[in-house]
């Protein structure tokens, strides 16, 4: 069966982000860029459902710049076969890369579609979600585990109260959580082969879908600061300030 | 202009989770009708129509939504919300896995993870794992918003008596079905909900080191969290996961113990009233957060702190 991963280019997670000079926007310019860690867990996950005989192809896509096409070939270099950039210059936001997904999947059809729960830079964690709805399909968010058999897809989602298994109709979307596996690096050699893997480009303006924003970023903030407090010498003290300064226990 | 909210519940109890989504709905106008969604769920509707900020109940109950699979659940809210000029949530995993699939049904961008309401069209929502908060405004025509819990105080829970209305609509796709759930067993309070909670990070160095957390937790009341590089070590589960992949908390006291202070870990427990932290290592960044900072080696402290709260 046919596995589709979405991926997206996001700044890398170590960059500490800030606004730009007018805080209209988070400041971009010479901010290193990565694979979106979620995504990076859902590539792992479809390499594995290869190496299990369980998938036999391996498409990834990305929506984004043209830059994109360097996680592409991180991806082909972790063990995907061939990739597409839907290319747009301009953000777009999840509907609208649920929107171009879809159109993607309506030409490739795969059985299995897996995508990160979210990712961070927005944290919206809804394009999964989104995409499974327009192609009236299940959707198995947040899995920590994936079993696919029968034509069915298990999956194990991490909820608010523990832990949720759902079987699932194929096609099927599945988002990963950060426990469904651990990614691999790329080996050297993984990665001169990935050069000459397939990478197609299609232009999302010419998908034929309204991808218009829906929203507008006014600006954005740094968070309220928080003032540090003081340093205890011991828990005799730590219990005292807590009963009688806090009063926060009794 | 009028609201529909989406109760969060088990089928038993109203969560406590609701009653923010409310507060954030009466910032934005004064119809607000609740939807609960679920099976043999007549209890939660009557505990629904107790809250004086609700104007109508309406209750859905039927075997497809037992589970709250999103495939069902979402036709159903997309049918009653019509009309409704906002659909809000509370962000726990059933929205954010259901509010999405609602929002494309209509065709609208949904907001995820509002932090305050600005207008009845513009949002303040936290980014980069609440490094930045985003204003933005909605052009939709039906706003879909998922509300962080721990930004909105609760609206109060008794006093009112609002009517209950059933739908009969069953929307069945039948392509998801429950296998089963695991869902944590413990007589301490839920973490999102409880007013102390107890925190371990990867200096706990084990699982079994935990036990010095619950036993003050034992004694305070309090839920035990967790930080990701703990649950990434595998000495706790992931529900027990506080930041910004995990639960979002703000309890009027939290106690991060051998716990550095990752960004990701802040931005899950920031808005608590006082933080307390201990860590041997005296440079690590919870410390510039925290009200009451400990340089001490937890092994040592904790059982010290257990045997000073008898």
């Amino acid at each position: 069966m046919k596995a589709l991963v979405a991926i997206k280019r996001v700044v890398d997670y170590n960059v500490k982000v800030r606004a730009n000079s007018d805080n209209s926007d988070v400041e971009l310019a010479n901010v290193k860029m990565s694979m979106n860690p979620f995504c990076e867990i859902a590539v792992e996950e479809a390499v594995r459902l290869k190496e299990k005989g369980v998938v036999s192809e391996i498409v990834t896509v990305s929506i984004g710049t043209q830059q994109s096409q360097e996680q592409l070939r991180t991806s082909l270099a972790l063990g995907a076969d061939r990739s597409i950039l839907v290319q747009a210059d301009q953000p777009l936001e999840p509907l609208a890369v649920a929107k171009c997904l879809k159109a993607v999947c309506d030409d490739e059809k795969p059985d299995l579609i897996l995508m990160g729960k979210q990712a961070i830079d927005g944290d919206n964690n809804q394009t999964g979600q989104m995409l499974a709805s327009l192609l009236g399909c299940a959707q198995g968010t947040f899995a920590s585990d994936v079993a696919v058999e029968d034509g069915k897809v298990a999956v194990t989602r991490e909820i608010d109260g523990g832990l949720q298994t759902l079987s699932l109709s194929l096609p099927a979307v599945v988002t990963t959580d950060l426990r469904l596996n651990e990614p691999r690096y790329a080996s050297l050699p993984n990665i001169m082969k990935s050069k000459s893997k397939p990478l197609a480009t299609v232009n999302a303006a010419e998908l034929g879908i309204d991808i218009s924003p829906r929203t507008k970023q006014l600006g954005v903030e740094p968070p309220a600061q928080r003032q540090a407090g003081i340093m205890v010498s011991d828990v005799t003290q730590l219990v005292d300030k807590l009963k009688n300064e806090a009063k926060v226990i009794s | 202009m009028s609201i529909l909210v989406v109760a969060e519940h088990n089928n038993q109890q109203l969560s406590p989770a609701t009653l923010s989504a409310l507060s954030a709905a009466t910032q934005i106008g004064e119809v607000i009708d609740i939807l609960v969604v679920g099976c043999d769920c007549q209890i939660v509707a009557e505990q629904a129509a107790v809250i004086p900020a609700v104007n109508k109940v309406i209750v859905a109950d039927n075997a497809a939504y037992a589970h709250f699979i999103a495939e069902n659940t979402a036709p159903l809210i997309t049918t009653v919300a019509d009309g409704y000029s906002h659909i809000l949530a509370t962000a726990t995993t059933t929205a954010k896995n259901t509010m999405p699939r609602v929002a494309a049904l209509l065709d609208v961008q949904a907001i995820s993870d509002i932090s305050a309401v600005v207008s009845e069209d513009t949002f303040k929502r936290p980014i980069y794992a609440g490094n930045l908060i985003a204003t933005v405004q909605s052009s939709d025509a039906v706003k879909v918003i998922t509300v962080r819990g721990t930004a909105f105080d609760a609206v109060a829970s008794e006093g009112g008596s609002a009517p209950i209305e059933a739908v009969e609509q069953v929307h069945d796709l039948g392509i998801s079905s429950f296998v089963d759930e695991q869902l944590a067993q413990s007589d301490r309070p839920e973490l999102t909900a409880a007013s102390i909670v107890i925190s371990g990070g990867r200096g706990m160095a084990s699982g079994d080191n935990f036990d010095l957390l619950y036993k003050i937790a034992d004694k305070l009341g309090a839920a035990v969290g967790a930080s990701r590089a703990a649950v990434d070590a595998d000495f706790v589960p992931n529900d027990m996961q506080v930041g910004q992949t995990g639960k979002i908390v703000a309890p009027d006291l939290y106690i991060a113990v051998g716990i550095s202070g990752a960004i990701q870990h802040l931005a899950g427990m920031k808005d608590s009233k006082v933080i307390v932290a201990i860590n041997k290592d005296e440079e690590a960044p919870i410390f510039s957060v925290a009200d009451y900072g400990l340089a001490a080696d937890l092994f040592t402290a904790l059982p010290e702190l257990e045997s000073k709260l008898s």
